[in-house]
């Protein structure tokens, strides 16, 4: 039997974090009274030896295991690390929200941990099937993290409501997935699928396959949350406990854009003709549903959630416009949302306490008063936001432009920037609340020592990446160079 | 016509129909019934390809556990089955326009791409890269596979079934707060108990005035341990 050591290397990260599940759960189940500080600091613990596992492990070439169903690449790499930051950053901003309500119950982290072992899963598939494997492990421990709170009714029903259309969207993917899988004579493998429609030229089968895809965009749609399989997130955003929320706009985004690369640019490249006029129809209506609709809100959650949608848009005109710059200019994009939308809701996090959401837009009134500096790092997310230069928001859009003009969609390009101007607007009203009208209560605001320090780094981290965008622009073009080879 | 296309045509129509009763069936234990033999007749169907142990496990598992599991929640929840039909002659028009168009484009498609064609063999699909020894039974040949060529989805798909478990769990388990919370009697305080704690004697005059409002009954309390 060909199953050696070298085989499991590169799948070190992986096997951890599995391991680290099982010990977690077990620990916590015996040593119950200091069960919730232990299972928060285990599963920090946990991420970063992950992060440090994933680095050195990363090679230049593309690594292959348990035959072929893994691959272990540079993108990868790069989300992997983004999505354990992401955590980190989701589990300490949310940890005192959380103690305040009662919530912080050992399970909260495991199910944590187990989605990001599922969005581990699915960055690294090679396969269709562990795709879909991965892509339930995430899903379900979201639903479940979803419905946490679960003597609030509104937490409850966004947990239904996030559960019946996921599988709704799941049904709809593995649609597509058997489609592929007829189509091309019966490939799950990512690159045999790739062969085997090169090789497809009868005319009837490329019709299965443009079938199959359009299951496939719709599926990934939702899981991104775009118009116009959307209907989700805002009510999701909203009814879910506020770290949860920090949770589900930030690392599952970067696991459905590993979702949507995987599938459609790295197993079928050669109908992207076909995919990205999907995309296109997609991403334009997310852009003006998505702007549109925020201008509306009065709820801060909502109102995130709908610029959620319409960011992802955006993200999706960058890798819709293909070649090496529309691909790593999404992928960068999406990293940079990752930032952004931390660093928003974890100040909606900071601004409530026990027995209070804030949760309206004029919570934010007056926050000038009550704290310049927290006032100013809302500043940096929302600039950032809305794509005021020298934030790391407008070089994702910058460079998203870049490539879609450079794609040819001129009209496309000229949408998206109409788009945000009208964006601004919402994103700027949130600015004149905080520093032009007078405060609503003025309770001080009571962040805890880790809170402050992270949310401090996530705001200059928003700040210095847009002074200095170019390290991490190059390091997402040169891993997409190296992981699917395209020119230009 | 060969015996086994005769047999394959019989599964499948009775499994069409029973597909359909599913969710046409007005009480639903008759769906429920339905589905048990929608279940059965798929697993008939699965013999024919020779695969015998899915099939069986078919019968088992879903027939055996999780149908009889679905029953007893039918039976047991009261759901208003009327209630949640309440738009459905409204919807029924567009719901069967849209179905009715789908069914025809994937009818197109399917029977363009793989109408007439010979399917490729079941088995061929599942070749396994490493050959060490022969299998001529069913079981063998699955195990071989999932514990070799297809380990690590097989691994991942335990840890779903953890997810399951750990978010079922969480959504649910309440413990009881308060003393005696988990129905147990420590023995110890079994053995202290006074007979004043058992009991408390409420001393009441015998008669009422008639104007007084009747009072609600206090009379004698018996104590938690007994």
């Amino acid at each position: 039997m060909n199953f050696d050591v070298s085989n499991l290397y590169s799948a070190t990260a992986e096997i951890f974090v599995a391991i680290m599940v099982l010990a977690i759960m077990l620990a916590t189940a015996f040593a119950r009274s200091i069960a919730r500080g232990l299972a928060y600091s285990f599963v920090q613990i946990t991420l970063i030896v992950a992060a440090f596992i994933t680095y050195f492990t990363l090679d230049a070439g593309n690594d292959f295991a348990f035959h072929n169903m893994f691959v272990h690449d540079q993108p990868g790499g790069i989300l992997k690390m983004m999505v354990y930051l992401s955590m980190m950053v989701a589990l300490i901003y949310g940890r005192g929200y959380l103690a305040d309500r009662k919530l912080d119950r050992p399970e909260y982290y495991l199910l944590s941990l187990l989605s990001t072992l599922g969005m581990m899963v699915m960055i690294t598939a090679n396969h269709l099937l562990v795709l879909y494997i991965g892509l339930e492990m995430m899903s379900l421990s979201l639903y479940a993290l979803v419905a946490f709170d679960r003597d609030a009714v509104r937490s409850t029903e966004a947990g239904m409501k996030y559960f019946v259309l996921g599988a709704l969207a799941s049904g709809l993917l593995l649609y597509g997935m058997s489609m592929i899988y007829g189509a091309t004579g019966g490939s799950l493998e990512l690159p045999a699928v790739k062969e085997a429609v090169l090789g497809a030229k009868n005319g009837n089968m490329t019709m299965v396959l443009l079938f199959g895809i359009v299951f496939l965009v719709a599926g990934i749609s939702f899981k991104l949350g775009v118009a116009p399989f959307h209907m989700w997130v805002p009510d999701v955003y909203q009814g879910s406990p506020t770290a949860v929320t920090l949770i589900l706009s930030s690392a599952p985004k970067l696991a459905a854009f590993a979702l949507a690369m995987r599938l459609l640019v790295g197993a079928l490249p050669d109908l992207a003709g076909q995919w990205q006029s999907m995309l296109l129809f997609v991403a334009a209506a997310s852009i003006v549903l998505g702007n549109f609709a925020a201008l509306a809100q009065h709820n801060i959650k909502r109102m995130l959630a709908y610029s959620g949608i319409s960011h992802m848009g955006f993200m999706l005109l960058g890798l819709l416009s293909g070649g090496g710059t529309g691909y790593s200019s999404a992928m960068f994009y999406v990293i940079a949302y990752a930032l952004m939308t931390l660093a928003a809701f974890g100040m909606v996090v900071l601004l409530s306490r026990e027995g209070f959401e804030a949760e309206n837009i004029g919570d934010f009134k007056g926050l000038n008063r009550r704290s310049p500096w927290f006032a100013l790092l809302m500043l940096f997310v929302m600039f950032s936001m809305a794509g005021i230069p020298f934030f790391v928001g407008f070089f994702a859009k910058f460079s998203v432009l870049q490539a879609v003009i450079h794609a040819g969609h001129l009209w496309i390009a000229v949408l998206a920037v109409i788009m945000s101007l009208i964006g601004a607007f919402y994103y700027l009203r949130v600015v004149k609340f905080m520093y032009f009208d007078e405060p609503v209560n003025n309770t001080p605001l009571k962040a805890s020592g880790e809170l402050l320090v992270m949310l401090s780094l996530n705001g200059m981290a928003i700040a210095l990446l847009g002074l200095m965008p170019g390290a991490l622009l190059k390091w997402c073009a040169e891993a997409m160079k190296v992981a699917f080879t395209v020119s230009g | 016509m060969e015996f086994s296309t005769f047999v394959f045509y019989f599964f499948a129509a009775v499994l069409i129909f029973a597909g359909l009763r599913v969710i046409t069936a007005r009480n639903p234990v008759h769906a429920v019934l339905f589905l048990v033999l929608a279940f059965f007749s798929a697993s008939g169907i699965w013999i024919l390809l020779s695969a015998e142990f899915l099939a069986i496990t078919l019968v088992m598992v879903y027939v055996g556990a999780v149908m009889v599991l679905f029953l007893f929640v039918v039976m047991m929840l009261d759901i208003d089955f009327a209630r949640l039909r309440e738009g459905f002659w409204k919807y029924l028009p567009i719901g069967v326009a849209v179905g009715v168009l789908l069914t025809i484009e994937m009818g197109l498609v399917l029977v363009g791409a793989f109408g007439g064609k010979e399917m490729p063999a079941a088995a061929a699909t599942i070749t396994s890269q490493s050959k060490p020894f022969e299998c001529t039974s069913n079981i063998c040949e699955l195990g071989r596979v999932l514990y070799t060529d297809y380990a690590y989805p097989f691994e991942l798909a335990a840890l779903v079934l953890l997810v399951a478990m750990v978010a079922a769990v969480s959504l649910t388990l309440r413990r009881r707060s308060g003393a005696y919370a988990d129905k147990r009697i420590p023995p110890e305080a079994q053995v202290v108990v006074r007979h004043e704690d058992r009991m408390i004697l409420v001393k009441m005059a015998s008669e009422k005035e008639m104007s007084e409002e009747p009072a609600a009954p206090t009379g004698t309390r018996s104590g938690g341990t007994q």
